[in-house]
């Protein structure tokens, strides 16, 4: 932070210097002086946008947020996996079903690999989808709305880590498993983890015209440990590949047990093949139990739906669907160039990287190359599939993304840098530190056919000294540069929210004439909405107390309410009549003990108070909506539970 | 930092008024961007914070040692800092002044020099392993991956570990790992 104040204060003077100081020398060489500058290259004026949208994940905040590139402005951060207290998710009855999984509400998690939607390899900027690492869940954002429209539960999952990657035309989002468990789970001794573990690679469909998504299958995989994945694409579309690692199958003190083996192995897995085995009736419906939540946005109301079932595929039905490739020491990050010819697997404990040829894989599995097999998969020959090795570039690799001019980055944890190498020379061509320990890296676009090289950057681990210091905690810090030169250039150092694992990134004409400013009252079809004076009323069932109430500036409708009583429960179900662009209303009452909420223009909302204590108690609006904000409240008068006054209701009485 | 700002700052500003003398726009707009667009790269990161408050990492453990002024030397001259700083977890074999004292002669003034970088780089970092094991514990192992890509094996002698060939003389927790201290240099199995 201080360094870039330092960059921006110069940057300032420059440009103060040059239009005072010398103001005599010519136009052109005044733009020279500020051309190639750090600052200016991430200097958005007020008032311009960014060019760039990036969708960084938030780790343990479970959320996604919304950055712009290059000015690493934060926009938004969107609820995915857990309550969010600023609008309501997860509290509001509407969105409660969000969370619902197989094992209850759970609202929290640990969100990781953000992918945007593609359309023939490259971003269509429909969707984003997110995994849930801890709970194992796919969630799907619409990049219309910016809100979290659909989440899907994975069964026989645990660590939902090799995931939420996207085949080239959103045929699947896929989602694999770190943990090998007991499929079906069932109460049995850790210790004979070894051959009875499974772990489910499970390929979920997503509908092309509404995005919904049902699992098709899952492959039953060996009890290994499955990190990462991406699809192929271009020649290797119909292609999935997964890094393993603890190949030993150990159950414990991984750290040791699961680096016996030189190689562990990249997973390639045939899933066109398999598809067309489950279309002709193949595989197994096996009993499970997960959770589709679904919101609707004319509803405005979520649903959850317990499912009962999943098509299971063990791979040895299914001869040449899936093949192992000898991949040295535990690799972590699984890339895929541009072209689909090239698959990085990035061994974190190996200095060297390692790239597989796609093409050299088919020839392998077509002259029946093996070098036998684990459970009935054929494993082919290390040297049969190796397309080169880039030579100690760094340490501790991790992830690689691609510019599409034919060069890879890959970030080094352990070295605290981002390597620039060339496919198929192998050669490193340029070096930048991180600050400091960094993970996953991110270009827009750079794992699809079709990646926009201007930016990448890198999200780091740890921040240390970076900015301002915080307490022991401090968010993490992400660093920008132009990679659009010869030689990587840093820009920008950034801090990020949560534990951005990964970011997905898109050039912001994409999607932004297609974000939404306001819901259609006329669409609206939540049932308790009141979408005129005439709609608002009270409604007494039994204990329960529905309140049909609306707001536009700068009122509530009624916001007199009598015979309310102790031991009712009270919903506030709150249509915001506005029909402006970011006129959003918020509503508060006191002693709620749940949250208050955010309401957008044209929704319906609703909020759950149970009144604990007699008296007259208010409510009011909590986004600062107009010039009359203040005045923007109501009273709800509480009466003993004995009490035999009668509902009523009332505006400028 | 500070230092270095200043100076940047003032070189800045000179080479601002140097620009504006000489109406020279084309140098002013060179040196301008600079200090802005440019990280040196050899003495930034990780190893040069200052923090007085959490455990010392293995390199602060082997800086403050005066057993290991051959090995911190080497390390300098090797620009391996900042990778001994990282969060690791990391464990460091450190061979005292005896050990490297014990090679043959002129070995370490050959590896210090400039162009034998890469080379010493590869023996420093064949005494780093990506763990943090007490000395106890090292004797489950039968060898260890290191970050130089290379194995070293592990004996259990005596009920001692013997790494490489070396004893452990005393072992010291870090705040990023575990610094064992070794009476002898482990030299990576040349290929």
């Amino acid at each position: 932070m201080m360094k870039n104040k330092f960059k921006l204060s110069i940057g300032l003077m420059v440009a103060a210097l040059a239009f005072t100081g010398c103001n005599n020398s010519s136009q052109t060489s005044n733009k020279g002086a500020l051309g190639s500058s750090a600052a200016e290259k991430v200097f958005v004026a007020p008032g311009e946008h960014d060019s760039h949208y990036a969708f960084l994940s938030g780790g343990y905040s479970g959320n996604l947020t919304v950055y712009g590139l290059p000015s690493g402005r934060m926009f938004k951060e969107i609820p995915v996996f857990s309550q969010f207290p600023t609008n309501g998710y997860g509290y509001s009855e509407e969105t409660k079903p969000m969370l619902e999984t197989s094992f209850g509400f759970v609202p929290w998690d640990d969100s990781h690999h953000p992918d945007i939607s593609q359309t023939n390899g490259e971003l269509d900027g429909r969707w984003v989808f997110i995994n849930g690492n801890n709970t194992p869940r796919i969630a799907r954002i619409s990049l219309t709305s910016f809100e979290t429209e659909e989440i899907i539960e994975v069964p026989n999952s645990a660590g939902n880590h090799s995931s939420s990657f996207i085949t080239e035309n959103t045929e699947y989002v896929v989602a694999g498993t770190r943990f090998s468990v007991p499929v079906p789970q069932r109460d049995m001794s850790i210790k004979d983890y070894k051959g009875n573990f499974k772990g489910a690679l499970t390929f979920i469909s997503v509908d092309p015209e509404h995005g919904h998504m049902d699992i098709k299958f899952q492959v039953l995989m060996p009890g290994f440990n499955y990190d990462l994945s991406h699809p192929g694409r271009g020649k290797s579309h119909g292609w999935f590949f997964f890094t393993t690692y603890n190949t030993e199958e150990a159950n414990s003190l991984l750290e040791v047990n699961a680096s016996q083996n030189d190689k562990d192995f990249i997973a390639a897995i045939n899933w066109k093949k398999i598809e067309e085995y489950v279309n002709n009736g193949g595989g197994t419906m096996m009993p499970a139990n997960y959770a589709h939540n679904l919101h609707d946005e004319a509803t405005h109301t979520a649903t959850s739906t317990m499912k009962k079932e999943v098509r299971v595929v063990n791979p040895s039905e299914v001869p040449g669907a899936v093949y192992l490739l000898p991949t040295p020491k535990s690799p972590h990050g699984c890339d895929v160039d541009p072209s689909g010819e090239y698959i990085v697997g990035n061994g974190k404990l190996s200095a060297n990287l390692t790239v597989h040829s796609f093409t050299k894989m088919l020839d392998a599995i077509e002259n029946k190359k093996f070098d036998g097999d684990a459970y009935g998969i054929p494993i082919l020959n290390f040297e049969d599939v190796l397309a080169g090795s880039v030579q100690q570039p760094g340490l501790g690799p991790l992830h690689t993304e691609f510019d599409g001019q034919g060069n890879a980055y890959t970030t080094f944890f352990i070295s605290s840098e981002v390597v620039k190498w060339k496919l198929g020379t192998w050669e490193v061509l340029d070096r930048k530190p991180t600050y400091y320990s960094v993970g996953h890296l991110t270009i827009p676009g750079g794992n699809s056919r079709k990646p926009f090289g201007k930016y990448m950057f890198a999200m780091n681990k740890i921040t240390k000294d970076r900015y301002l210091p915080t307490g022991p905690e401090m968010e993490h810090s992400a660093q920008l540069y132009d990679i659009s030169g010869d030689k990587m250039e840093i820009l920008l150092d950034f801090p990020t929210h949560g534990e951005p694992h990964y970011a997905a990134a898109i050039p912001a004409e994409i999607i932004k004439s297609k974000s939404k400013k306001i819901y259609r009252l006329d669409e609206n079809e939540h049932p308790r909405k009141a979408i005129s004076e005439a709609d608002t009323k009270v409604v007494r069932d039994g204990k329960n107390v529905h309140i049909y109430m609306n707001m536009i500036r700068s009122h509530f409708t009624p916001d007199n309410i009598e015979g309310v009583k102790v031991g009712d429960k009270v919903f506030f179900h709150i249509t915001n009549l506005e029909q402006d662009f970011d006129v959003p209303h918020g509503f508060a009452m006191i002693g709620a003990r749940n949250a208050e909420l955010l309401v957008s223009p044209g929704q319906t909302r609703t909020l759950t108070w149970e009144p604990q204590q007699v008296g007259v108690w208010p409510f009011y609006c909590t986004d600062f909506c107009s010039a009359l904000h203040q005045e923007m409240q109501g009273y709800v008068r509480v009466s003993p539970a004995d009490s035999d006054i009668e509902l009523s209701w009332s505006l400028g009485e | 930092m500070k230092p270095i700002k200043k100076l940047m700052l003032s070189a800045f500003c000179l080479s601002l008024f140097l620009g504006c003398k000489n109406e020279n726009a084309e140098g002013a707009s060179v040196e301008a961007d600079k200090p802005a667009a440019t990280e040196t790269t050899e003495r930034t990161g990780q190893a040069f914070i200052e923090d007085d408050g959490s455990t010392p990492n293995v390199l602060q453990i082997a800086i403050g040692s005066p057993d290991h002024t051959t090995l911190v030397a080497a390390v300098q001259a090797a620009q391996l800092e900042n990778a001994l700083v990282n969060a690791g977890p990391l464990m460091v074999f450190a061979p005292t002044n005896e050990a490297f004292a014990a090679l043959p002669e002129g070995t370490v003034e050959d590896l210090l020099k400039p162009e034998n970088k890469d080379a010493l780089a590869n023996i420093l970092k064949y005494h780093v392993t990506p763990g943090n094991y007490s000395k106890d514990f090292l004797k489950k192992f039968k060898k260890l991956g290191q970050a130089n890509n290379g194995y070293v094996q592990v004996e259990v002698v005596d009920g001692e570990p013997i790494v490489g060939g070396a004893k452990i003389l005393a072992s010291i927790p870090a705040g990023n790992g575990i610094v064992h201290v070794i009476d002898k240099v482990l030299l990576p199995p040349t290929e």
